[in-house]
């Protein structure tokens, strides 16, 4: 299981990785296996300001279907135009070209609240 | 709420009645932590049934789900790549959780004819038919086919989740004293499905399989094993071979199959697959699009009732009325003309917004790449062409009634 030292995560599965006043959100690796193949994403909040938790859009894969979760408070800035012609990059690359949105975190210290990689690792292997 | 995805993934797609209370789609949608959840599938494997392959499939790298009370391979590389692998060349389904029931001797033909709603007198030694078990109250107990080796020989292929349930019934209805043999626990079936199956079975059997006719079936030597039988018959609308055999051989068919296999691309394929290719199709699955409470009027399986002489079927009466009547809701197809994905217990609406039924099975349909469904609507919104409306979570899509198969093979 791939799980980048790089970035936070949540119960919910999401990871967000900070850069400088942005940061951007995706699902982890575990969650594409756990979904199989993605079929579309969508997201219509860009432009919105969400709650930590709140649902920021939902990932339908061919079997499965789930919400997805803002890791942190912020506004969404862009949502990754891929997606929407290539879905199957969230299967293939969850953690680079698969990322789903750029935010602003309104307060970074809400990333304390998210659990580390090895917190996440153990959250799988319970 | 993660881990609930393996449950959630039997409610949205397979037979099962019994995990459905507690995999309801919309609980475990908003479920949010996975706390509550992330035991329970761990704790289920436990008492799970597995076929005799399970070991190739845990080496296979497959994801094995509870289904129908058996440990089951949902997917290997897969659900798109396993069902454009069966529509286009060849794949494997290990499809041993299935139920057989063997019924015999002098009083065998009566039992089965009066149990099924199809007509036996029509099947020939050699011939398999599709049919169903009417439940005395209007609707169906399974549907299941029926081999016939000779007039006192039967064997009755059923759905696993109802194995149980079943053999119960044809014992209770067995007043003639046939004989009955509940052989669910010792016959394998691998369902080699797609236009390359012949291709690759022929490798492996001096059996002519061009002579096997779609609903015909030989008991002939296949990969060394003697009296497989290999009945031109599947769940895929693609074309293929189901082979039944002793559990004792499994490894080695299984083996045998992928190593003739090679040249053509073979490939095992999952339950999700299986679910996909079968919903193109416009199969039904019990369960979903069939039940205690369907009558076979209602989902279209007027072709498998027969009302003939000396078919006296359980129900033929009830049914022959409703035929007569005319049934009030049928089971229809439809197609998202929007994007998004119909799943089961998805309200179906008319155009006025009233909800007019649920979705009984829906996917995404990965050869038209479309949104694909089934439900119960009433005869007035049956018709071809009528507008539907599908409650996709928060949002109405648009739907259209189109005649199935969905998918038309080229």
């Amino acid at each position: 299981m791939n799980i980048p030292k790089n970035l936070k995560y949540t119960e919910d599965h999401e990871w967000i990785r900070v850069e400088g006043k942005e940061a951007f959100v995706g699902v982890t690796d575990f969650a594409q296996g756990e979904l199989g193949d993605v079929v579309f994403i969508e997201i219509e909040t860009a432009g919105e300001s969400l709650g930590k938790g709140e649902a920021f859009g939902t990932i339908e894969a061919v079997k499965t279907v789930s919400d997805l979760f803002m890791p942190v408070s912020g506004k969404v800035e862009e949502v990754n135009p891929e997606l929407e012609n290539n879905p199957e990059i969230v299967n293939k690359d969850p953690y680079g070209k698969g990322w789903m949105i750029k935010i602003t975190p309104s307060d970074l210290s809400e990333l304390d609240s998210l659990l580390s990689p090895e917190e996440y690792e153990a959250l799988l292997n319970k | 709420m993660w881990r609930a995805f393996c449950l959630v993934l039997l409610s949205v797609c397979f037979e099962t009645t019994r995990f459905r209370g507690k995999t309801d789609f919309h609980l475990s949608f908003f479920q949010r932590k996975i706390g509550t959840f992330v035991h329970k599938p761990v704790i289920s494997f436990l008492f799970m049934k597995k076929t005799a392959l399970s070991n190739k499939h845990t080496a296979l790298g497959a994801r094995m789900v509870p289904f129908a009370g058996f440990l089951m391979p949902v997917e290997y590389t897969g659900v798109m790549d396993e069902h454009r692998t069966v529509r286009k060349g060849v794949g494997v389904f290990d499809v041993s959780h299935m139920g057989e029931f063997w019924c015999k001797g002098p009083k065998a033909y009566n039992l089965v004819q009066r149990l099924t709603s199809n007509d036996l007198a029509r099947l020939q030694d050699g011939r398999v038919q599709y049919t169903c078990f009417p439940n005395g109250r209007g609707g169906i107990v399974d549907d299941l086919l029926v081999y016939r080796f000779g007039h006192e020989e039967y064997l009755l292929v059923v759905n696993a989740a109802n194995i149980e349930k079943d053999w119960k019934w044809v014992n209770e209805q067995n007043n003639g004293g046939a004989e009955l043999i509940n052989a669910s626990a010792e016959i394998s079936q691998l369902a080699v499905q797609g236009p390359l199956a012949a291709n690759v079975l022929q490798k492996l059997t001096p059996v002519d399989l061009d002579g096997i006719k779609y609903y015909t079936f030989v008991a002939g030597e296949l990969a060394g094993v003697k009296d497989v039988i290999i009945s031109a018959t599947g769940y895929t609308g693609a074309g293929g071979f189901e082979l039944y055999f002793p559990n004792e051989y499994a490894g080695k068919i299984w083996d045998a199959v992928f190593e003739a296999g090679k040249e053509e691309g073979i490939k095992p394929a999952g339950l999700a697959a299986r679910d996909t290719l079968r919903l193109e199709m416009g199969f039904c699955l019990y369960g979903n699009d069939i039940d205690d409470t369907t009558s076979p009027l209602e989902a279209g399986l007027g072709w498998i009732t027969r009302f003939v002489e000396g078919n006296d079927f359980i129900d033929r009466e009830f049914l022959e009325k409703q035929k007569k009547e005319g049934v009030k809701r049928k089971l229809v197809g439809f197609e998202l003309l929007e994007r998004g994905i119909p799943r089961q217990h998805y309200p179906i609406m008319d155009a006025s917004g009233k909800q007019v039924g649920e979705v009984t099975s829906g996917t995404m349909s990965p050869m038209l790449n479309r949104g694909i469904g089934m439900g119960y609507v009433e005869v007035s919104l049956a018709s071809p062409g009528t507008r539907l409306f599908i409650q996709v979570r928060n949002k109405s899509l648009e739907a259209e009634v189109v005649k199935m198969p969905f998918y038309k093979s080229e």
